[in-house]
């Protein structure tokens, strides 16, 4: 099936097996390695990007169900070369470790920001419950993001 | 230049991993790549009777199948690295099953096709006849007279019997006033490192090279066992590890998956890719723990520890993976933990199952001992009336009473026990804890405190005393332009060595952090290394580079003193220059000494051009961080729902050269603790069927659930190696767990619970407190 999606701003026409995930669409067609995948089960979120905005796990969705509709994922969020907030908190706060979570980890922060610019710790813990962590057990993370909604509301 | 070391640095790795420009094994794709699925048992014990692989051949797009068959005698059996015992059985571990499988999980066959949900799809095409086993899935049903037999070769699910002792242990519970004794099962636990394992392998026919992508934390070790499963020269295999997503122990393993894609690749001259899906990764990545035994501690009336027996069945799974048959051995050696027990005991039956392997799980071995110890002491605490604190006080080994040696031969470096013990009590305001659990029982609530007080066995270690070698080695190359190249053969898989290493060579050389690179992880590029295991990345890793950066620093020192005209002990370095110590207006720079050194026109006719040198460290002992860890929790006893009120942890890893990246690994250590402790089981049914197969069945921490842990470090530095360093990896998971489950038994203690064994679900705390009340 012919498919145009827009991905990262940029728009792309490719013909997809129907039942292709969207995940394997962005890594294997586009060459989009960053957004990863860590269980095929929608449990762990290595795979989140946005769809229209929206966090979505991405090995959840077949790439048809994507027409005509936007995508961004971990390569579209920094701009003119200038890190995201988010990507500069993880840096700063140590919010990663081996890495492999992390795109998705950011893409579900990026979505909590845009809901709640000032989130309490308790519910920077509730926005990332669909995302699994292996390494750091969360607390940096959460420092992370909470040292990104600083920097978004211009106190950093 | 500011001092580097012991300064909060921030990671050099992470500017491609936040924006997706790291590269894990899935990430490669190559020209002409096929990809390949693996059929896998669903029995855990069988007979195949047949294979009739002929339709899957059939499917478009399928370029090739193999069975175990088409490959006897073209890959050799994978090998393990430990022998703890000579006599040992040993079972032969076919890359694909040939006659029989003896696990869920167990490989079969391997389809090859043109994309990965071809290969799938072809699976389904494959019939094969099993012959249904009788299967053995306790493993003290396994020493049963009666029990099937799994490797009928070897007559018995008896793997092997091994014991430690030290100090006369008979006379210490002959002697003794209290005994205390308690069954205990340290569970069988899944890894779960967020990336699945990958492998993807390339042929070069002209060059007759192999190149293997591999997500492993030994990508040398990976290089060795492979040629030789391959018969391919060393020298033709190329072992490439690039960003690993995690590790674990899960990947300090030679898999038969790595062999089978290298054969594949070069019977099809076609790159091959095999990626793991999760439930893959549950049933065929090795598991952790998995040991059920009975420990006495013998003690007088005032609280003094005379001796300790542990008795204990250790479950390999059906066969040995890398390290397996190591890892309860681990536990013998930490038994007296940080106590000044004169007299121990272990003996150990390591049997059989028709499960998965298990192996080395991070802490392997240890949070073992820990969980034991530190279960037994508060055990013995409450028979005997003192308070916790005050038992382990009254036997930790005193400051200078290091190096001490363990009556079974283990010899601690340095530790202040007691010293982290009292910081971790006051950070945690244990008294005002006391109290408050005083007035909440009145009230009907149920608060409890846990104490763990641990040492682990790190930095591994002395080579005499490891499987497969214990040192590690390192290059640093400063090349014409001075920027500096360190080779290391610790290849970090998320730790952050490429950080911490570089802050090493940073203050060795006086250079700009960005002038250095550290590369690792690529077998043609880097010289023979270990990799990251057993908090060895620092303390063996980093040391291995310290030595290095001080060799060459010498060579630049000689180049020097010859540019200045002066006598060698008449230079000195400062920052990043050499100076003239009697005329200190006489300097050259680190990059006129690497121009001299590669344009050596005018330069000493005794010394070799170049600015490179390279070290192996072999270390003289292996190192033990310690600490204690506090943990004050309320349990809910209507629904058994723990809640964790506060969490202290004070560590001593030694000195330290990033804090940032210390504490990164203690909070995400005592987390993983957290999961053993409260919700991990890697759970088969007495079928052997695999019940906890996907995400979805094995929680593991998320960010709701997961403790806030409050962390602090004492310091007593290493004296093993130059750095200090004692490694901290596996402090968390080590230290943690007792922690957790001290404090919820000290919670329900009026209500007269003695012990629950992890996890401590809600269902198993409810359990408890319902048997306890029952009886």
């Amino acid at each position: 099936m012919r498919i145009n999606v827009t991905v990262n701003g940029r728009q792309y026409s490719s013909d997809v097996e129907p039942r292709m995930l969207l995940v394997h669409y962005l890594r294997d067609v586009l060459g989009l390695t960053g957004t990863h995948i860590g269980c095929e089960t929608g449990v762990c979120g290595a795979c989140t990007v946005l769809l229209n905005g929206e966090a979505v796990k991405s090995c959840m969705l077949f790439a048809v169900q994507v027409d005509g509709q936007e995508i961004t994922t971990i390569e579209g969020i920094s701009q003119d070369g200038q890190l995201h907030p988010v990507q500069q908190g993880f840096w700063e706060k140590h919010g990663l470790q081996c890495g492999y979570c992390t795109p998705g980890m950011i893409l579900a922060s990026i979505q909590l920001l845009k809901r709640n610019p000032n989130p309490t710790e308790e519910e920077i813990r509730h926005a990332l419950v669909g995302n699994l962590c292996r390494c750091t057990g969360y607390q940096q993370i959460v420092e992370a993001v909470q040292w990104a909604a600083q920097k978004m509301r211009g106190e950093i | 230049m500011p001092k580097l070391v012991g300064q909060s640095f921030k990671r050099v790795e992470d500017p491609r991993l936040i924006t997706g420009e790291g590269q894990y094994v899935d990430d490669i794709q190559l020209p002409r790549m096929c990809y390949a699925a693996i059929l896998r048992s669903p029995y855990p014990h069988a007979r195949i009777k047949n294979i009739d692989t002929s339709k899957a051949e059939k499917r478009e797009g399928v370029v090739a199948v193999i069975t175990g068959k088409d490959i006897l005698g073209k890959i050799n059996p994978l090998p393990c690295a430990a022998r703890p015992v000579p006599e040992l059985k040993m079972p032969t571990h076919y890359a694909l099953a040939v006659n029989k499988v003896y696990f869920v999980g167990h490989p079969i066959a391997v389809v090859v096709a043109e994309d990965r949900y071809i290969a799938r799809d072809a699976l389904d095409l494959i019939e094969v006849d099993y012959e249904p086993l009788p299967p053995v899935a306790d493993p003290e049903q396994a020493l049963r007279s009666d029990a099937p037999i799994i490797h009928e070769d070897l007559g018995t699910n008896l793997a092997f019997e091994w014991k430690i002792e030290g100090g006369d242990v008979d006379a210490a519970f002959a002697q003794a006033e209290v005994v205390v004794k308690q069954e205990f099962v340290n569970q069988r636990l899944i890894p779960v490192p967020m990336e699945p394992r990958c492998v993807v392998a390339q042929w070069d026919a002209g060059k007759q090279i192999l190149t293997l992508w591999t997500s492993t934390q030994i990508p040398h070790l990976v290089r060795s066992l492979i040629s030789g499963m391959l018969n391919l020269p060393e020298t033709h295999l190329r072992v490439i590890a690039p960003d690993v997503g995690g590790g674990f122990g899960q990947k300090l393993q030679v898999y038969v998956e790595e062999a089978l894609m290298g054969y594949l690749a070069m019977k099809l001259d076609r790159p091959v890719k095999w990626t793991e899906t999760r439930r893959e990764n549950f049933m065929a990545s090795i598991h952790g723990r998995d040991q059920v035994g009975v420990m006495e501690l013998a003690l007088k009336r005032d609280g003094t520890i005379l001796g300790l027996r542990y008795d204990v069945i250790a479950d390999m799974g059906a066969y040995y993976q890398l390290l397996t048959p190591a890892i309860p051995t681990l536990t013998g050696l930490m038994l007296c933990g940080s106590y000044k027990i004169p007299a121990v005991r272990m003996t150990k039956k390591a049997v059989f199952t028709n499960k998965m392997s298990t192996d080395a799980y991070r802490g392997a071995g240890r949070p073992e001992a820990t969980f034991l110890l530190e279960r037994m002491m508060d055990l013995a605490a409450k028979e005997l009336g003192i308070d916790p604190a005050e038992i382990r006080r009254k036997n930790f080994i005193q400051p200078d009473e290091f190096p001490y040696t363990t009556p079974h031969g283990i010899t601690y470096d340095s530790g202040n026990y007691e010293a982290a013990l009292n910081r971790a009590l006051e950070l945690a305001e244990y008294s005002r804890w006391r109290k408050e659990q005083e007035e909440a029982r009145k009230q009907g609530r149920y608060i409890g405190i846990g104490i763990s007080s641990y040492v682990e066995i790190c930095g591994m270690g002395p080579s005499k005393a490891m499987p497969a070698g214990g040192w590690e080695s390192a290059t640093v190359r400063i090349e014409p332009s001075g920027k500096v190249v360190v080779l290391t053969g610790a290849h970090p898989h998320g730790q952050g060595e490429e950080t911490s290493f570089t802050q090493i060579v940073v203050e060795e050389l006086g250079v700009n952090p960005e002038d250095v690179m550290v590369i690792h992880g690529d077998t043609e590029a880097v010289q023979y290394g270990i990799g990251i295991f057993g908090s060895r990345g620092l303390a063996v890793g980093g040391t291995a580079v310290y030595m290095a950066a001080q060799k060459v620093k010498e060579k630049a020192r000689k180049v020097a003193a010859f540019l200045l005209g002066v006598e060698e002990n008449e230079v000195e370095q400062v920052d990043g220059n050499f100076i003239s110590k009697s005329d200190p207006s006489k300097s050259v720079t680190l990059l006129q000494v690497a121009n001299a050194a590669y344009d050596p026109k005018n330069y000493p006719t005794d010394m070799e051009p170049g600015l490179v040198a390279t070290a192996f460290y072999e270390p003289s002992n292996f190192t033990f961080p310690s600490g204690t860890h506090v943990c004050v929790c309320e349990v809910d006893i209507e629904t058994g729902e723990v809640k964790i009120l506060k969490y202290v942890a004070v560590d001593d890893c030694g000195k330290v050269v990033n804090p940032m990246l210390v504490e990164g690994q203690i909070i995400g250590g005592i987390v993983q603790a957290f999961g053993q402790a409260m919700m991990e089981r890697c759970f088969y049914d007495e079928n052997g069927q695999l019940i906890t197969g996907e995400l979805t069945d094995y929680p593991i921490p998320k960010a709701h659930n997961s403790p806030k842990i409050t962390v602090e470090r004492i310091e007593t530095p290493s004296p093993v190696n130059p750095l200090g360093a004692k490694g901290v990896g596996e402090a968390g998971t080590i230290g943690a767990t007792p922690a957790f489950i001290n404090a919820v038994c000290d919670a329900l203690e009026p209500l007269g619970v003695k012990h629950i064994d992890m996890p401590l679900t809600p269902a198993n705390v409810w359990k408890a407190i319902k048997q306890a009340k029952g009886s």
